[in-house]
């Protein structure tokens, strides 16, 4: 680890206006990890963990989650479980209990990515070192993604709880020098494109205060659903959160999204839209499954993620709209 | 005060293990000890021009940067003390023979300095081309004699005419299993201490093996074994990795001299991966044949392992197969390649685990072709006697074993052929294989003596990796000696004690109990000798080491596992929800502990089948599954059901004096096989190449 200033913040206010160049500290469990192998160096830690912005409620329609509650909280939130149980079972999916505890909401959306390479200094890595190449492409891919992909960068998003708040539509609240404003979470996260160091529409000092998920029918019914190499405690060989709503024997609304094989949080609106008015069926399923990945690039090792990724879909959507699967 | 032997102790260190008072190598009190981090090689092979170090060498408490320019040679030089030692990179030349190999070392006077400064020092080689990859060195494989804790074997060996037979077959099985390379992950990484006084130096090591690093360092340092002492307490685990003096061991004491100052080093997690072994990958091709009685007429096992291209470490996969079945015509083969990476080591059961994957799964095949049932199958070829050399078993409860685990594990219900049956939507199958790992035992010595104030104190220099080697010898001494367990205190773990071998191929309860019974039985002689109770303490010495009556038995303990499987039908997730493993090892010495490690053998057989796995980059030559994020063991959720039952006295008077067989390894022998049975049952799908990911079943 490399030596950095540590700051706490007493306020928001204080946390955004102190903020530019310094690398804000929730939970930890994703940033300290990442300084101590020396890939991200900031000079200037901003602890945030102790604002007052943990809080969990429902409200004007929609779950209103304070950045810094916790993985945990979040998940075993009575109205969460009820209003939006996709949401918990994302979370809980995700890391240990121990992490859990530790990691927040904020934390979590700017996780980075698990890319082996990306966390080993011996290795080339465009997102870790603009232009230096990646070792990844012809190498281990595995764990990287098939959806979204550039020829400078394959890592795959890590997250879980994004995966479900994505296809809740949840908005995220930040806080900057310039004021507060919401960000679409489908919006946060940027493709690697030409640089895939530049990971996030954040502005420069702003912090995140909160996610905001809007409950209706449809989140209601989400539900979450993860391939891993391990019962717990693996990253997403591919995961889905899927939400529909059947009336009168036909679908009425449904989204999806898939995590583990893009490199953000990725939903298709073209695959969404052909469930519209068809039965709930695994055949309509498999049809939105089929054209959510389409244009997906499979690799040595992760070809399989593209067969794998339309089995989940199918039996996340068949869950959420209650189908005997 | 009788029959201490096999009772339940709670383990004597585990108080001081779960509370933090035990002291471990690494934090061995010492005033003005140094902190060493290696430097570690991003080339799997190259010639290092030039270190630059300045940077390292300029930031807050960094005392030194070693490396091959400036450390100083070794008086003894590098070379291994003995066939059994490793081949070591420390310092010594320019030399990068696989990826992650250390080549500098940067010291401070915090870990953190350490550590950041070992993370600023850049490394300027030349590359040279390698290979990581099996398939590319195959047209060179050789075959190479097997080492292991029973001595010297060929590499080859036939019985009959295998190919003959397997031309007249009615039923066949002619298959490849693969395992991949996998990775030691004791919870306690490597990690060892340096203090010179002079010419003598003492090593606070985390090894299963004290003498052999004290042959190691004397070699290394050109002095006589006297001058140096190994101490080790404690071990947070070891598997095999711990049984070899590795580079990291001989750096630490050439920085302690070379600065004139304590050096401690401990591995950092991705370090553990190539430097200190692992398991080799292997490719193994079976060709089995029954006669439509089920009668095994042909059994060909040949095995090809990795080694690295300047040691020679070969996995006996096949030795399995030269005693586990009843056969007329038996061949097996041993070959090695050599490829460019760390040289791999001895890892739980190394051959028996590997080697009983494809046996087992192989058997299973066969049997299924026959349509008799697997347990059935293997009673039509039970070995009587060894199957090659004919000598009887010592003891074998194998029988006993099916039985006692077939009725606890319920596997009269189960259906043979494939089929679909659920449970809650998955796919639900069983399956079993045989365990067996041989009964190793060698020489050792103890000390044993009775205080005037009636307690008593016995030592030998053996480790307690964790097996318990503390409870159980002062179980053996009470016994022995008919005082109450209480009375009694074993202490181990330094080479001022007498003698002991390396805790390695299950071999420490076994000699050492023989070993603690001899010392004591000898005090026990003394003391009735002088018919009253000592004034001064009284002492007595215990040697043993094999009779010549041993050799003329086969010797090996064995189990029959059982597993039964869930299958999500098509997203290819495996759950283990229950394994059970019936053993016979000749006397267990603590119940309690046994079953602990029957229980840690067969947990680690989930993890063979179903996780394990260091993944090279094939064109780097590295391993990236360096952290236990990437690299898969069981969670606890993975392990659902482990339930090891055993025979509590098998009787046996040959294996050694104190009719104990090891058992720190044979709980994972045949479990992965087991598993992998089951997932045949369950789906229809037979994957031959470990582990068993969900990709492989879609
Ligand atoms: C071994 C392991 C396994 C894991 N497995 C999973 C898994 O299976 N699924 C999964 O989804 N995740 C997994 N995780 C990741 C885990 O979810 C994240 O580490 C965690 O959510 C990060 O939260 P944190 O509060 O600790 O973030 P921190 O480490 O404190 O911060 C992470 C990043 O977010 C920034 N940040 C934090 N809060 C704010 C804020 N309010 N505003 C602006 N920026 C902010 C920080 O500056 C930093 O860049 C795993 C992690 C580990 C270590
Ligand atoms: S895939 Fe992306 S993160 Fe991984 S090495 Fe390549 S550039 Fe870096």
């Amino acid at each position: 680890m490399r030596l950095f200033t540590f700051q706490r913040a007493a306020n928001v206010d204080e946390a955004v206006a102190s903020g530019a160049g310094a690398a804000f500290l929730a939970g930890g469990t994703n940033l300290v990890d990442l300084m101590k192998i020396e890939v991200l160096n900031p000079e200037r830690v901003l602890d945030v963990s102790r604002l007052d912005l943990a809080k969990i409620e429902l409200r004007e329609g929609a779950l209103q989650i304070g950045a810094l509650a916790s993985n945990t909280a979040v998940a075993e939130h009575a109205e969460v479980m009820r209003a939006a149980p996709g949401l918990s079972q994302a979370l809980l999916s995700g890391a240990s209990p121990q992490l859990r505890n530790a990691a927040t909401v904020g934390g979590n959306l700017l996780q980075r990515t698990r890319c082996a390479y990306y966390r080993d200094l011996g290795t080339r890595c465009n997102k870790r070192e603009p232009n230096s190449g990646c070792d990844a492409m012809e190498g281990w891919t595995r764990m990287h993604a098939v959806l979204g992909v550039s020829d400078k960068c394959i890592a795959a998003h890590p997250s879980d709880m994004c995966v479900a708040l994505y296809a809740l539509e949840a908005m995220v609240r930040v806080r900057g020098p310039a004021g507060e404003r919401d960000i679409p979470i489908g919006e946060l996260h940027l493709l690697p494109g030409d640089h895939p160091e530049r990971e996030f529409s954040l502005r420069p000092a702003e912090l995140i205060t909160g996610v905001r998920v809007p409950i209706d029918a449809l989140a209601a019914r989400s539900r979450y659903v993860k391939v891993r190499d391990r019962q717990s405690y693996a990253f997403a060989l591919a995961s889905c959160a899927a939400a529909v709503q059947v009336e009168g024997g036909a679908i009425r609304a449904a989204r999806f999204a898939l995590g583990g094989v893009g490199t953000k949080p990725w939903r298709v609106p073209e695959a969404e839209r052909s469930m519209q008015g068809r039965p709930p069926t695994r055949e309509t399923f498999a049809r939105a499954a089929e054209i959510a990945l389409r244009g997906a690039v499979p690799r040595r090792d992760n070809a399989f993620k593209v067969e794998l990724a339309k089995r989940t879909a199918v039996r996340a959507l068949m869950l959420s709209a209650g189908a005997p699967s | 005060m009788s029959d201490e032997i096999g009772k339940p102790y709670p383990r004597r260190d585990g108080r001081a293990k779960v509370t933090g008072e035990a002291v471990y190598s690494y934090e061995w009190p010492v005033p003005g000890i140094l902190y060493g981090v290696l430097v570690t090689s991003n080339l799997a092979k190259g010639r290092i021009t030039a270190v630059d170090s300045a940077a390292a060498e300029r930031e807050p408490g960094v005392i030194a940067v070693l490396t091959p320019f400036n450390a100083m040679k070794l008086p003894g030089g590098a070379k291994p003390a003995d066939t059994g030692d490793r081949v070591v990179q420390v310092l010594q030349d320019d030399q990068i023979l696989y990826s992650n190999q250390p080549v500098a070392v940067a010291i401070a006077d915090t870990f953190e300095r350490a550590l950041h400064a070992a993370a600023q020092v850049r490394v300027s080689a030349q590359a040279l081309p390698f290979t990581v990859r099996m398939a590319d060195e195959l047209h060179a494989a050789f075959p190479h004699d097997i080492r292991t804790s029973a001595g010297s074997q060929p590499a080859d060996q036939l019985r009959g005419d295998v190919e003959a037979a397997l031309r007249r077959a009615e039923h066949k099985v002619e298959a490849d299993y693969e395992t991949p390379p996998e990775t030691h992950n004791p919870l306690e990484p490597h990690a060892t201490l340096a203090v010179w006084s002079g010419d003598r130096l003492t090593l606070y090591d985390a090894t299963q093996g004290i003498f052999g690093v004290r042959k190691k360092l004397a070699k290394a340092f050109a002095l006589p074994p006297g001058n140096v002492r190994v101490i080790t307490k404690y071990v947070g685990g070891g598997f095999g990795c711990k049984g070899s003096a590795w580079s990291h061991v001989v750096i630490a004491a050439l920085a302690a001299k070379q600065l004139g100052r304590p050096v401690k080093i401990a591995l950092t997690r991705p370090q553990m991966f190539g430097i200190v072994g692992g398991r080799p990958q292997t490719q193994q091709k079976i060709s089995a044949a029954a006669d439509k009685d089920g009668r095994l007429i042909a059994l060909r096992h040949e095995t090809v392992s990795t080694t690295s291209r300047f040691d020679d470490f070969i996995e006996p996969a096949a030795l399995v197969s030269r005693h586990q079945y009843q056969c007329e015509n038996i061949e097996t083969k041993h070959r090695l390649v050599r490829l460019d990476i760390g040289t791999p080591t001895y890892m739980r059961a190394p051959g028996e685990s590997s080697g009983s994957f494809a046996l087992e799964s192989a058997i299973d095949e066969l049997a299924h072709e026959l349509g008799i049932d697997p347990i059935d199958f293997r009673l039509k070829n039970y070995a009587e006697t060894d199957p090659i050399e004919g000598k009887p078993f010592s003891s074998k409860s194998l029988r006993r074993c099916y039985e006692l685990g077939a009725e606890r594990f319920g596997w009269q219900k189960r259906t043979r052929r494939p089929e679909l049956v659920l449970r809650a939507g998955k796919l639900v199958g069983t399956g079993m294989a045989t365990a067996a790992y041989p009964a190793n035992y060698t020489k050792a010595s103890a000390i044993a003596r009775m205080n005037p104030d009636g307690t008593v104190l016995v030592q030998s220099g053996a480790v307690d990796i964790g097996g318990g080697t503390y409870t159980v010898m002062a179980q053996v001494a009470a016994e022995t000696l008919g005082v109450p367990y209480e009375k009694v205190k074993f202490d181990l773990g330094d080479t001022e004690m007498p003698e002991a071998p390396r805790s390695g191929g299950s071999i420490t309860a076994a000699s050492v109990a023989s070993a603690v019974e001899a010392a004591c039985r000898a005090l026990r002689q003394k003391l009735d000798a002088m018919g009253e109770r000592p004034r001064k303490p009284v002492e007595a010495l215990g040697e043993v080491a094999p009779s010549e009556e041993r050799k003329k038995y086969a010797l090996h303990s064995f189990g029959a596992q059982f597993a039964e499987v869930e299958v999500d039908p098509d997203l290819g997730m495996v759950r283990v929800t229950r394994l059970v493993g019936a053993f016979a090892a000749g006397r267990i010495l603590n119940a309690s502990l046994a079953r602990s490690q029957f229980m840690g053998g067969m947990v680690w057989g989930i993890g063979m089948a179903l996780h394990e796995h260091s993944v090279y980059d094939e064109k780097l030559g590295r391993i990236m599954t360096r952290d236990l994020a990437d690299y898969h063991v069981p969670s606890h959720k993975d392990v659902v059901i482990v339930d090891p039952i055993f025979i509590p006295v098998e009787k046996d008077d040959v294996v050694d004096p104190a009719g104990v067989k090891g058992i720190g390894e044979i709980g994972i022998t045949g479990a992965a096989a087991a598993i992998g049975n089951a997932v045949f049952n369950a789906t229809g799908k037979r994957v031959r190449a470990l582990p068993i990911t969900p990709d492989k079943l879609l």
